[in-house]
C-alpha cells in the first residue's frame, strides 16, 4: 500500500494551492498538501485555532481544494466524531473525517477531547502536526515543546519541562491505529495515511513539523531539519497498525546509535537552542535513548 | 390526532419529545439535574426504540462540539445540559449560533455556584441570551415536551436556521411528575418531516469553507443575518405553535408570550418559567379581591417579544417583573428587558425573588403583586428604579 513520487506530485488533487498565506518554509503546508493529495477525495477537515486556520485561506479565496470546517481551539476532535457520526447514520461511512490539529490543539487544550474520541475509538483520522509551539500566537511554549527551547513564554532560560510523548499517549488508549510521522519523508507520512483509511476507527498520527519561524533557521531547511530529526534519532518513525507495531524503515538504521548523525548538528542548526552548552545536549542525547528504549520494547511487546 | 395520556417527570417527558423526533445523533455529559434526559436517551438508543449514534463524550464542550460537527454533516441532533455544564460549552454556544447550526439542547436551568446548589434559578439560561440561540422556557411538563418537539421545526426551518434552547426549571419540572399528553409518531412524523441539509453540509466532493478569516464588513454581514433569522422566527415560532395545535396535540400557547387574563388588565406581572404557574394562582386571588391584574408570560427570551409587550403595556398603569436572575450591577434580567423596551411608556417595577432556588410560593406571589399595586396608587414609585430582592426571612 506504499504511494509513489509521481503519484503525489501528479495528483490531480493539490491539498494546498500556491499563494496561500503560509510562512516560507512552512511544514503544515507540506503536511497538507501529502493529506489532500493522499485522501482528499474522500475527506473533509476539521481545523481548530492555529496557523492552520490562517494557511487555509482568507475570505472566498481558500488555499485548500478540499472541504474543511474552523473550529474553536479545543473542540476539533469531537466535532469530527460528530460529523463522522452524521455521515455513519446517513450512510455516507466512505468519507473520512480528518481533525487536522496544532500541538496545541491536541496535546494541551484539546487533549481531553483527542483522549474522549481516542477512548471512544471515534471513527476519525486525527493528525497532529507538532511544530513544537503555540506558533500562530507567537511561539509560546506548549506541553510539546522539547527541554531548553526558548520560545517566548521561555525565552530566556528555556523550557525546564520535557516534551509530552504525545503517540504513546494516544497507544495507550488501545487504539487501531497510532503512527509518528515527519514532513520530511513524504512517502512514509502517504503511505501511512493509507493504510489508517483503511481501519475504521480512531487513527491518530503525530506528525514532526520542524517550522522554519518558531525554531529559527532558514526558511529553505524545514525538510532538511525534519530529516535530520530523524537521522540524528531524535525524531523516532514507528507505525502500530491493529496489534503490530513497527519502527518505520526511514528510523530503522537509527535504532543503532553509532549509525546517528551527531545530535549537535540538528540542536545547534535551531536558533531556539544557540544557547545551549554541550552538557545540555548530552543529557538531550540520554532522554532520546530513553525513547529508545521505550519504542524499541513497544516493538517487542507487539511483535506477534 | 392521537394522543396517550402518561405521567412523566419533565426529563423523561423530554427524551420522549426527542425519541419522536427522530434525532439521528445525541451527545451528553452529566450534570444535575438534567442527567435523566440523556440516561433515558441512552436507554432508548441501546434498546434499539432509538436509531440513533449516542455520543458518551468526555465533557460539555465537546458535547456540543459533537453535535455542532453532526448538525454539519446534515444530522438532526440534541444535546442536553445544566448551569456548569452550560457554561463549560460556552465556547461552542457562540460558535453554533454564529454557524447558523440547528442544533437543539434541553437546559435544566440550575443555580451556578459558589456554593454548590443544584436548585432552580435563570442564570444559566439567560447568560446565552446575547448568542444567537433561540431560547425558550417552559412552564409545565406538557409544555416542555411540547417545545421539544418544535424546537427541530423551528431550529431547521430554512426561514430561521439558528440552534434552539428549551428550558425547564430543575426539579420543580425536570424531577416531577405530571400527566402528558404524548401523540402519535406519525402525527409527529406528519408534523416534523426529515432535516433538510441547510444551510450546508460538509462534503469531500464539493471543496467548502466554513469560518474563514475574511474582510470584517462579511462577520458584520453574518452578524446581520443571525439577527434578521431571529427576527423571522418570531413568525415561524407562531406558525408552528399554530400546526402543532392542529396537527399534534391541539395545544396553542400563543407564540412568544402566554397572556394571561390581561384583557382588561390595569396592571401587569411579568414572569418567565414554572413558577408562572404560582403567579397566575396569584393574579386569580388579586382578582377574586378586584385587583384588575394579568399575566404576561414570557416564553421565549429570544427572540424577545418586543412587539407583544408593547401592546400589552399600552393598557396597562404599572408593570412588576418578577426575575429569577440578575444582571450584577444593573438590575433583574427581564426588568433591564422590559425597561428597554418601553423606555419610560410605562412605570416598571423590579422584583428579584427566588436566586439559588429558594421557593417563591403562591403566597410569596400574592404579596409580591399587592405591594406592587399598593405602592403604585400611593404614588410611592421612586424606588422602583432600583430592584427589590425579595427575602421576606432575611432580618440582616
Ligand atoms: C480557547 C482559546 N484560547 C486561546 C486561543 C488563542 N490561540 C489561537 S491559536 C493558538 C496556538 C495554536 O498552537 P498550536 O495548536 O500548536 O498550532 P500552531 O499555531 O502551532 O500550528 C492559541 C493559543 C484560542 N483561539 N482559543
Ligand atoms: S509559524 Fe511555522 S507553522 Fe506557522 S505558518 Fe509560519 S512556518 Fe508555518
Ligand atoms: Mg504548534
Amino acid at each position: 500500500m506504499s504511494v509513489s513520487l509521481p503519484q503525489l506530485v501528479k495528483s490531480p488533487r493539490k491539498g494546498v494551492m500556491p499563494g496561500n498565506p503560509a510562512c516560507m518554509g512552512c511544514p503544515h503546508t507540506i503536511g497538507l498538501k501529502i493529506v489532500g493529495r493522499v485522501l482528499g477525495d474522500r475527506a473533509v477537515l476539521v481545523v481548530p485555532a492555529g496557523c492552520t486556520s490562517i494557511i487555509v485561506g482568507y475570505g472566498g479565496k481558500e488555499s485548500l481544494d478540499m472541504s474543511f470546517v474552523h473550529v474553536p481551539f479545543a473542540s476539533a476532535a469531537a466535532v469530527a466524531a460528530g460529523l463522522a457520526a452524521a455521515f455513519e447514520r446517513k450512510g455516507l461511512s466512505d468519507r473520512i473525517v480528518i481533525a487536522w490539529m496544532g500541538d496545541g490543539g491536541g496535546a494541551d487544550i484539546g487533549f481531553a477531547t483527542l483522549s474522549g474520541a481516542a477512548i471512544r475509538n471515534d471513527n476519525i483520522i486525527a493528525i497532529v502536526s507538532d511544530n513544537e509551539a503555540y506558533m500562530n500566537t507567537g511561539i509560546q511554549a506548549s506541553s510539546t515543546t522539547p527541554w531548553k527551547a526558548r520560545t517566548t513564554t521561555s525565552p530566556v532560560i528555556g523550557k525546564t519541562e520535557e516534551k509530552k510523548d504525545l503517540a504513546t499517549i494516544m497507544l495507550m488508549h488501545k487504539v487501531p491505529y497510532v503512527a509518528t510521522a515527519s514532513v520530511g519523508y513524504p512517502l512514509d507520512f502517504a503511505a501511512k495515511l493509507k493504510r489508517a483509511a483503511e481501519i475504521k476507527g480512531f487513527r491518530f498520527i503525530h506528525l514532526h513539523s520542524p517550522c522554519p519561524t518558531g525554531w529559527r533557521f532558514d526558511a529553505s531547511k524545514t525538510v532538511e531539519m525534519a530529516k535530520l530529526a530523524v537521522e540524528t534519532g531524535a525524531w523516532i518513525l514507528w507505525e502500530y497498525n491493529r496489534g503490530r507495531f513497527e519502527i518505520s524503515p526511514p528510523s530503522k538504521p537509527f535504532a543503532d546509535p553509532s549509525k546517528r548523525k551527531p545530535l549537535k548538528d540538528y540542536i545547534m542548526a535551531q536558533g531556539r537552542f544557540s544557547h545551549l552548552k554541550d552538557e545540555d545536549i548530552e543529557f538531550i542525547a540520554r532522554k532520546i535513548e530513553e525513547n529508545w528504549r521505550i519504542v524499541r520494547m513497544l516493538e517487542k511487546i507487539f511483535s506477534s | 390526532m392521537g394522543l396517550h395520556r402518561k405521567v412523566l417527570i419533565g426529563n423523561f417527558a423530554v427524551a420522549e419529545a426527542v425519541k419522536l423526533a427522530r434525532v439521528d445523533v445525541v451527545a451528553a455529559y452529566p450534570i444535575t439535574p438534567q442527567t435523566l434526559i440523556v440516561e433515558r436517551i441512552a436507554d432508548m438508543v441501546e434498546r434499539g426504540e432509538l436509531k440513533a449514534k449516542y455520543i458518551r463524550v468526555e465533557s460539555e464542550h465537546s458535547a456540543l462540539a459533537a453535535v455542532y460537527g453532526a448538525a454539519l454533516g446534515g444530522a438532526r441532533v440534541f444535546t442536553a445540559t445544566s448551569s456548569h455544564g452550560l457554561l463549560y460549552m460556552y465556547e461552542v454556544v457562540w460558535w453554533a449560533a454564529y454557524s447558523k447550526a440547528p442544533i437543539v439542547m434541553g437546559l435544566v436551568t440550575r443555580v451556578i455556584g459558589p456554593p454548590w446548589n443544584i436548585h432552580s434559578d435563570h442564570h444559566d439560561i439567560l447568560s446565552v441570551r446575547d448568542s444567537g440561540w433561540i431560547v425558550a422556557m417552559a412552564e409545565n411538563v406538557q409544555e416542555a415536551f411540547d417545545l421539544t418537539i418544535q424546537a427541530f421545526r423551528i431550529a431547521e426551518d430554512k426561514r430561521v436556521l439558528q440552534p434552539m434552547m428549551v428550558g425547564l426549571d430543575a426539579f420543580t419540572l425536570s424531577h416531577t411528575a405530571e400527566p402528558l399528553d404524548v401523540p402519535d409518531q406519525s402525527d409527529v412524523d406528519a408534523f416534523l418531516p426529515p432535516r433538510e441539509p441547510l444551510p450546508f453540509v460538509m462534503d469531500p466532493a464539493k471543496p467548502f469553507a466554513m469560518g474563514n478569516l475574511g474582510p470584517d464588513e462579511w462577520t458584520m454581514e453574518l452578524r446581520w443575518t443571525v439577527w434578521r433569522s431571529l427576527e423571522r422566527a418570531k413568525h415561524v415560532i407562531k406558525e408552528v405553535d399554530r400546526e402543532y395545535a392542529k396537527k399534534v396535540n391541539g395545544r396553542e400557547y400563543g407564540g412568544l408570550v402566554e397572556r394571561y387574563r390581561l384583557d382588561d388588565a390595569k396592571y401587569v406581572a411579568i414572569t418567565w418559567g414554572a413558577w408562572s404557574g404560582d403567579a397566575k394562582e396569584a393574579v386569580d386571588k388579586l382578582r377574586d379581591e378586584g385587583v384588575p391584574i394579568g399575566l404576561l408570560r414570557i416564553r421565549f427570551a429570544r427572540p424577545f417579544p418586543r412587539e407583544e409587550l408593547l401592546e400589552v403595556a399600552s393598557g396597562a398603569k404599572a408593570i412588576v417583573v418578577v426575575d429569577r436572575a440578575v444582571s450584577m450591577g444593573l438590575d433583574g434580567v427581564f426588568s433591564t428587558e422590559v425597561r428597554s423596551v418601553l423606555s419610560g411608556r410605562v412605570p416598571v417595577k423590579s422584583v428579584v425573588a427566588g436566586i439559588g432556588g429558594v421557593d417563591t410560593s403562591y403566597r410569596d406571589f400574592v404579596n409580591i403583586f399587592k405591594r406592587f399595586v399598593d405602592e403604585y396608587e400611593k404614588g410611592e414609585t421612586q424606588e422602583w428604579i432600583v430592584p427589590e430582592w425579595y427575602m421576606p426571612w432575611f432580618k440582616g
